[in-house]
């Protein structure tokens, strides 16, 4: 029992200090609130949805950013999508770095794309290992036979 | 000189004729001999009693040339008979030594008497030196004594704060440690043209003297800050009748500076021109052919000054005393004003709280039974007879409300009662109550709110709903024909300013925002020079007051005071008569931190969300190109309970929909575009509501409610 509880005070713990550092958002929350009986995995489709979307959209990004004539049109859109799927699920920071991109788009500075790049990168990885921990405590819950504690 | 005679065997003569001669040099050169003997015993005798003497080798040297001559003298005695060869030979040998150690003597002399000379010269350097070191002992002396006088003095002096003690102290000890005969103080009268005797030594004066301060030896000891020797004649020394034969002791003066408060100014010691000054007169005893000697003279000019230093210190210490007496005096009157205004207080509001239950009851009585007899069967004139007596009755309770809110304002005792509230349905319900109204007047009412303007803030509703209200009333009142609008947005730093107010300058933070609202009215308009009496309160411009127009007058003053508790700013802009006028108003409120479901109170009088919780079987269409979003929108209308299909492009979306989907949600992402432009755009092309992503699941709800009840979005967020 000891054991349960440690868990989901971990889980409490992490998921808190998630929203605090900003990583999360109150659409996470919602996501979390639509997970229920008749749909038990939702959540996690949906991340694990998002992170393939977005190693694609990184990679579209990557190589267009590498052309000798940057297409800036199609690089904003990309981001505009990047942004569009992260604020859906709540992230955060992704989603704040993508703003930042589409200024640089806007200004057509390759450097600043370049930079903006690495930083979306960088967030979304970051943003995959912490949801990667938590889900990864949601499963020790359950197999210890607990229940997960609802994030109000 | 010797005579050598030559020996011959003959009879030996007698003494030959020159023989007293002979005789005479023979004891002369005995005495010489027997002195120059005695002199090196002497000498070695005396060398051995003293021990510096530092030329020993000298004197052996010098032994020897005496004790050498001697010998050839005493020799010499033998040579006056006849001598055989060997006395010859000693006396010679005697002689030659002799001249050896004489020369040798000589030559030493050379080198010896300088020195013992400059030895000489020393030693008078020396006696010089220590006279001088004696003199200077004598003045340090003295002068250690004078300070130690001067240290004691002070310290009975400023061993007291009190004057009289200060200054008594002072005459009594200078007195004592100069042994003078007389010592007085001469203080400044009032008008600061006299001096007056104040206190003496010895001398107790009945009849209190007083001298013009413009006399010659007066100003010429207060013109400097020594102490001056004065003629014992002056007016200020002459304390006692002269009697006879005094002889009377010379007299010093001295001037004490008195300061004042006013005198000590941060960076300039004080001024000379202003300042007022005593005199201390010091005499010597008569007859005794004492004079003052320079350092008494420094004693007493040090003194002077000690006495000033006490004397203001002093003066200070009366200032703060009666400052501190003052005050407490002041707040012992403070304290008793302020019992009195809160026993006031404390009556008025005792008064307004019966008043307030005695006034409201016979009101209620009256709108309520003419309300009911507003129902029966009335004839025309009965009906408008009630109908008047109805407004006045409301008008009546109105301003029992108003006159009631304001005494509360005006004493400080009004709190704001702050909670957080639903900003778009207060809106919404403002509009709800005012349409009706309006459409009466056959006026449009527009109302729109800026897409940014959060949901949720924190304020006193109520009283914000009275202020627009009020506003928005005011507006509908005073226009006959036309439009309403009202806007509300987010205070913004490029927002216009209220000319008036220019000191008014809102800053919002992270946890405040600043809520700015614009009604503006095609109605009467009114003159620059009514605008600033709209707030004051019972101030009703005759050119705004018509026969319909009710109110007191009282209600923009309410709104004012509402306002600046919440510390905003009301004005009113109209460009004069006829041209409508716009209220603006700007109030703070707090941002909600999280918006959280559970925390938040139910709105209920949002009529929207009444009874529509889901939304069971209802046919949805959403069409979205990313596919992370298209799974979280469906999942939102499917947790709403829709019965949901999803496409991912424009094309898909003709081909998929038809009538049986009652909404449908299209994805638009126009990159480059604000949302606003996009927003107006779709508005314009028919859309029938836009909302911005992230979507909530309340914010699902309400919509899914909104269009189905109303056919539109409202407030487009």
């Amino acid at each position: 029992m000891d054991a349960i509880v440690q868990l989901q005070r971990q889980f409490v713990d992490y998921t808190t200090s998630l929203y605090r550092d900003g990583f999360l958002d109150d659409q996470f929350t919602q996501l979390q609130k639509l997970q229920d009986e008749s749909n038990p995995d939702f959540v996690v489709e949906v991340v694990n949805l998002f992170f393939e979307d977005s190693e694609k959209l990184l990679n579209n990004l990557a190589t267009a950013l590498q052309q000798q004539i940057v297409d800036y049109k199609q690089v904003d859109a990309h981001v505009h999508q990047f942004k569009g799927s992260s604020s859906s699920i709540g992230a955060q920071r992704v989603k704040n770095a993508c703003v930042a991109f589409r200024n640089y788009c806007e200004e057509r500075d390759p450097e600043g794309c370049v930079r903006c790049l690495q930083q979306l990168k960088r967030e979304h990885y970051l943003m995959k290992s912490k949801l990667e921990t938590l889900f990864r405590l949601e499963q020790q819950i359950l197999a210890a036979g607990g229940s997960v504690p609802m994030m109000t | 000189m010797s005579v050598t005679m030559e020996s011959c065997n003959c009879v030996e003569p007698p003494w030959p004729a020159d023989e007293l001669l002979m005789k005479y040099q023979y004891i002369s050169d005995f005495f010489i001999a027997l002195a120059y003997f005695s002199i090196p015993l002497e000498l070695i005798y005396f060398v051995k009693k003293s021990a510096v003497f530092p030329y020993r080798w000298v004197l052996v040297q010098f032994g020897a040339f005496i004790v050498l001559c001697g010998a050839t003298h005493l020799i010499n005695l033998w040579t006056f008979g006849m001598h055989s060869r060997t006395v010859a030979v000693v006396m010679t040998t005697a002689k030659v030594l002799t001249a050896v150690v004489s020369c040798a003597t000589a030559l030493m002399l050379v080198h010896i008497i300088p020195d013992l000379l400059s030895v000489k010269t020393r030693e008078i350097f020396l006696k010089n030196k220590a006279a001088e070191l004696d003199r200077e002992m004598g003045l340090i002396r003295t002068q250690e004594e004078t300070g130690r006088h001067v240290r004691m003095l002070t310290h009975e002096i400023r061993s007291t704060l009190d004057r009289h003690t200060i200054l008594k102290t002072t005459l009594v000890e200078l007195g004592r440690t100069l042994a003078l005969e007389e010592c007085a103080l001469w203080m400044p009268t009032r008008t600061g043209l006299e001096l007056q005797l104040s206190y003496t030594l010895r001398h107790q004066n009945p009849v209190e003297f007083t001298v013009p301060i413009q006399l010659p030896v007066i100003n010429q000891v207060i013109s400097t800050n020594r102490a001056v020797k004065i003629s014992p004649n002056c007016p200020v020394a002459r304390l006692r009748p002269l009697a006879g034969k005094y002889m009377p002791g010379e007299v010093v003066a001295v001037r004490v500076p008195l300061l004042h408060l006013s005198n000590f100014h941060i960076n300039d010691w004080p001024e000379l021109s202003t300042k007022r000054y005593a005199l201390m007169v010091l005499m010597l005893p008569s007859d005794s052919a004492r004079q003052w000697h320079g350092h008494e003279l420094e004693l007493v000019e040090v003194v002077a000054d000690q006495v000033a230093v006490a004397l203001s210190h002093a003066a200070i210490l009366e200032e703060s005393m009666r400052a501190r007496d003052l005050l407490m005096e002041q707040n012992v009157a403070l304290d008793r004003a302020r019992r009195e205004a809160e026993t006031a207080i404390r009556a008025r509001n005792d008064f307004l709280a019966v008043m307030n239950h005695e006034m409201r009851t016979p009101m209620h009585a009256i709108i309520a039974l003419s309300s009911l007899l507003q129902e029966t069967e009335l004839t025309p004139e009965q009906r408008l007879m009630v109908e008047t007596i109805l407004k006045s009755g409301n008008l009546l309770a109105t301003l029992i409300n108003d006159v009631l809110d304001l005494s509360r304002l005006e004493d400080g005792s009004f709190q704001l009662e702050i909670r957080t509230f639903n900003l778009h349905a207060l809106f919404r319900e403002l509009l709800n109550l005012i349409k009706p109204i309006a459409s009466v007047k056959k006026l449009s009412v527009l109302l729109s709110l800026a897409p940014d303007l959060p949901e949720y803030a924190v304020g006193d509703e109520k009283r914000l709903m009275q202020i627009i209200l009020n506003v928005v009333g005011n507006a509908v009142k005073f226009t006959k024909e036309g439009s309403i609008s009202i806007t509300a947005f987010i205070e913004k730093s490029e927002s216009l300013r209220d000319p008036r107010a220019p000191e008014f300058f809102p800053v919002p933070s992270d946890s405040h925002f600043y809520l700015r609202v614009h009604v503006k009215d095609s109605g009467s308009g009114i003159t620059p020079q009514d605008i600033p009496k709209l707030f004051t309160k019972f101030a009703q411009s005759q050119s705004l007051a018509t026969r319909n127009s009710g109110g007191s007058g009282l209600g923009l003053a309410i709104c004012k005071r509402f306002v600046n508790l919440m510390e905003g700013h009301i004005w009113i802009e109209s460009e004069g008569l006829g041209k409508g006028c716009t209220a603006i108003f700007i109030v703070k409120l707090g941002i909600p931190e999280r918006v959280n479901e559970s925390k938040l109170p139910f709105v209920p009088k949002v009529p929207t969300i009444h009874g529509r919780t889901n939304f069971p079987g209802l046919k949805v269409l959403v069409m979205d190109d990313n596919g992370v979003n298209r799974t979280v929108t469906k999942e939102l209308l499917v947790h709403l309970g829709c019965d949901v299909t999803t496409v991912s492009s424009g094309d898909e979306c003709l081909q998929v929909v038809s009538q049986e989907h009652k909404v449908v949600f299209m994805d638009i992402s126009v990159p480059g575009n604000t949302d606003r432009v996009t927003k107006e755009n779709c508005l314009r092309l028919g859309m029938d509501g836009v909302i911005l992503k992230p979507v909530s699941v309340d914010k699902m709800r309400s919509v899914l409610s909104e269009l189905l009840d109303q056919q539109v979005v409202f407030g487009a967020q």
